[in-house]
């Protein structure tokens, strides 16, 4: 009942507060800009003159996972900086003292807290991932493979960054944390590419800096599995073994061990939030 | 089996209701500073205890501690008779934070419903209402808190503390962002509590508050308990000022008799005892003219609240 009511009430928050709106506009943006700039694809000439279908989807459906990177890091930064405040920040201004007070138990109030935010975060991607796809289908005719298991990926790893910021909140300033989990996953974001180049080009040691970093943070590993899912199956083929250090491109869907780890991973930062949390003064 | 269960249940209900708080030798050190040092309170079921005591003394400590917003690094606490451990021990207590903030994206309304629903209590809206023309925010109720002034927010937290019929009501600094006319609210709505059987804990700077409302008071200091009380106990002493002339050492003694004497000039101050039949004051002052003294001003005296704490506290600085 507590978790629900703190969950209803997180949403609410994001609702009202600028956050919703200012998502709303940044996604507006990102869809004029994108359509405007599928709408030209589909004009593009190559040297032996219009591409060819196969070509224009290729193209498009590497122009979509490189939009859709954008909506990742717009529903990162969204979550984790609606992460920070909702802990910390009722902490630091005593909107926490009242709440707390009241007969519920912090980790119940935490969970609550978190079941919002995913709720926020899986909301916004959905919707904003399908109105893409919309816009890619209306251009260029591309539709993704499977977009469902994409955007379930994209919102496990949205997930995944806010279970990292409610932990920081409990320990450090609202924007700190903010700061420090959008930080990590800019971070853990390179380390991926890195690593994709090192695979690329054989070096087994700079290619383990993407699969440790992905390990750490998952972040990244599940936006490669999600960019699997968006792109076009031709794409690999296409583009041949050099394709593995091409930051837009994925090789496969992450295996049932590593979503299993996610699962582990969110548990894990989630239960060290809760124990952070319910040791704190407020 | 069952009938030790119910004999068991007759003794439980035939014994007092346990106290609305009880604090057993509560610390709490922040780093090397310790802000509690083994302070114990009790607050009766319908009693109005005030907390009294300088900046630092630890007051708003201890009532986070109370309600399990700090941890004691020691102590116990019992809340309406339950470990403050379980958070159902809060089920019936209403608090007023002294650094009072509410969801400013909700509207008071919202926010009284927001706590009802945590305090898993049944009230309506006309209850929400009620709460609400009690602080005298009854025409606010739709509007959204973050447009509210300083004082109206303590006027909503107010409402907060009371809605859901609490049997402990906590008020830290409830007066803080209040005009004089917010002050004499809340203190008609503290004496409706106590009236109303209701347990009041009040930390208050404003001693005036304290002394008009409160049954029994603790005075805190440097984490410590100073000094506590009923207001009889504490302010029972009387005394008495005088101006003479001619105080031969025969009449200091006369004096000294009844009290330490202070004196500063012709002013002389003799304490009073608690239990005064009426006689003590024209016996001295006819003993003081057989004895030769002029007595130019008799003023028999009450110490006020805030005397006594300075004395406390003074007395207590004198000691260190």
């Amino acid at each position: 009942m507590t978790i629900l009511t703190v969950a209803g009430l997180t949403l609410r928050e994001s609702a009202r507060r600028k956050v919703l709106r200012a998502l709303g506009v940044l996604t507006a943006v990102l869809l004029g800009l994108s359509a405007w700039g599928f709408a030209k694809l589909s004009s593009v000439q190559s040297d032996t003159g219009v591409l060819t279908s196969g070509e224009a989807r290729l193209a498009a459906s590497q122009v979509l996972n490189l939009v859709m990177f954008g909506y990742s890091l717009v529903a990162a930064l969204g979550t984790a900086f609606l992460a920070g405040p909702t802990l910390a920040g009722e902490i630091e201004s005593g909107m926490a003292l009242a709440m707390l007070a009241r007969p519920v138990r912090r980790s119940t109030v935490l969970l609550g807290k978190w079941l919002g935010l995913v709720a926020f975060g899986s909301g916004f991607v959905a919707v904003a991932g399908l109105a893409q796809f919309v816009v890619v289908r209306a251009t260029v005719g591309f539709w993704p493979p499977d977009p469902v298991v994409g955007l379930l990926l994209l919102a496990a790893q949205t997930t995944v960054l806010l279970t990292l910021g409610l932990l920081l909140s409990t320990v450090v300033s609202p924007m700190a944390s903010g700061v420090v989990a959008v930080g990590l996953f800019g971070a853990t974001w390179v380390a991926g590419v890195v690593g994709g180049i090192g695979a690329a080009i054989g070096n087994d040691s700079v290619a383990r800096v993407g699969t440790v970093s992905r390990m750490l943070l998952p972040t990244d590993g599940l936006w490669r599995g999600a960019m699997h899912a968006f792109q076009d199956p031709g794409a690999l083929t296409a583009f041949g073994p050099a394709g593995a250090g091409f930051p837009f491109l994925s090789e496969a869907y992450p295996d049932l061990l590593y979503l299993a780890w996610v699962a582990v991973w969110v548990a894990m930062v989630g239960g060290l939030a809760a124990l952070s949390f319910a040791r704190r003064d407020i | 089996m069952d009938a030790t269960v119910r004999a068991g249940e007759q003794v439980l209900a035939g014994l007092p209701p346990s106290p609305a708080v009880w604090g057993s030798g509560l610390a709490k050190r922040y780093g090397r500073r310790s802000a509690v040092d083994g302070v114990s309170l009790t607050v009766g079921r319908g009693e109005v205890l005030g907390l009294l005591g300088p900046n630092g003394a630890g007051k708003t400590s201890i009532i986070k501690m109370l309600l399990g917003l700090v941890r004691p690094d020691a102590g116990e606490v019992l809340l309406l008779g339950r470990p403050a451990r379980d958070p159902r021990s809060r089920e019936r207590v209403g608090y007023l934070p002294e650094l009072f903030r509410y969801q400013p994206w909700l509207t008071a309304d919202e926010v009284l419903a927001l706590h009802v629903r945590l305090a898993r209590a049944r009230v309506p809206q006309a209850g929400r209402r009620e709460a609400l023309a009690q602080v005298g925010l009854a025409d606010r109720a739709g509007d959204r808190v973050g447009g509210f002034s300083k004082g109206m927010q303590q006027r909503l937290g107010l409402a907060v503390a009371l809605v859901g019929r609490p049997e402990l009501v906590v008020l830290d600094e409830p007066t803080s962002a209040l005009d004089p006319l917010g002050r004499a609210d809340v203190r008609d709505l503290v004496l409706s509590l106590k009236a109303r059987g209701v347990a009041v804990l009040l930390n208050s700077h404003l001693i005036g508050e304290v002394e008009r409302v409160c049954d029994r008071v603790v005075i805190l200091d440097r984490g410590r308990v100073a000094a506590e009380g009923t207001l009889a106990e504490l302010l029972g002493q009387r005394e008495l000022r005088m101006r003479l002339d001619g105080v031969t050492p025969a009449a200091q003694a006369r004096m000294s008799a009844t009290g330490e004497v202070t004196r500063s000039g012709a002013e002389f101050i003799v304490p009073l005892p608690a239990e005064d039949d009426g006689a003590t004051v024209p016996r001295l002052v006819a003993d003081l003219v057989a004895l030769g003294v002029r007595v130019h001003a008799v003023e028999p005296g009450r110490i006020t609240l805030e005397e006594r704490l300075l004395g406390i506290l003074r007395h207590g600085e004198a000691r260190r």
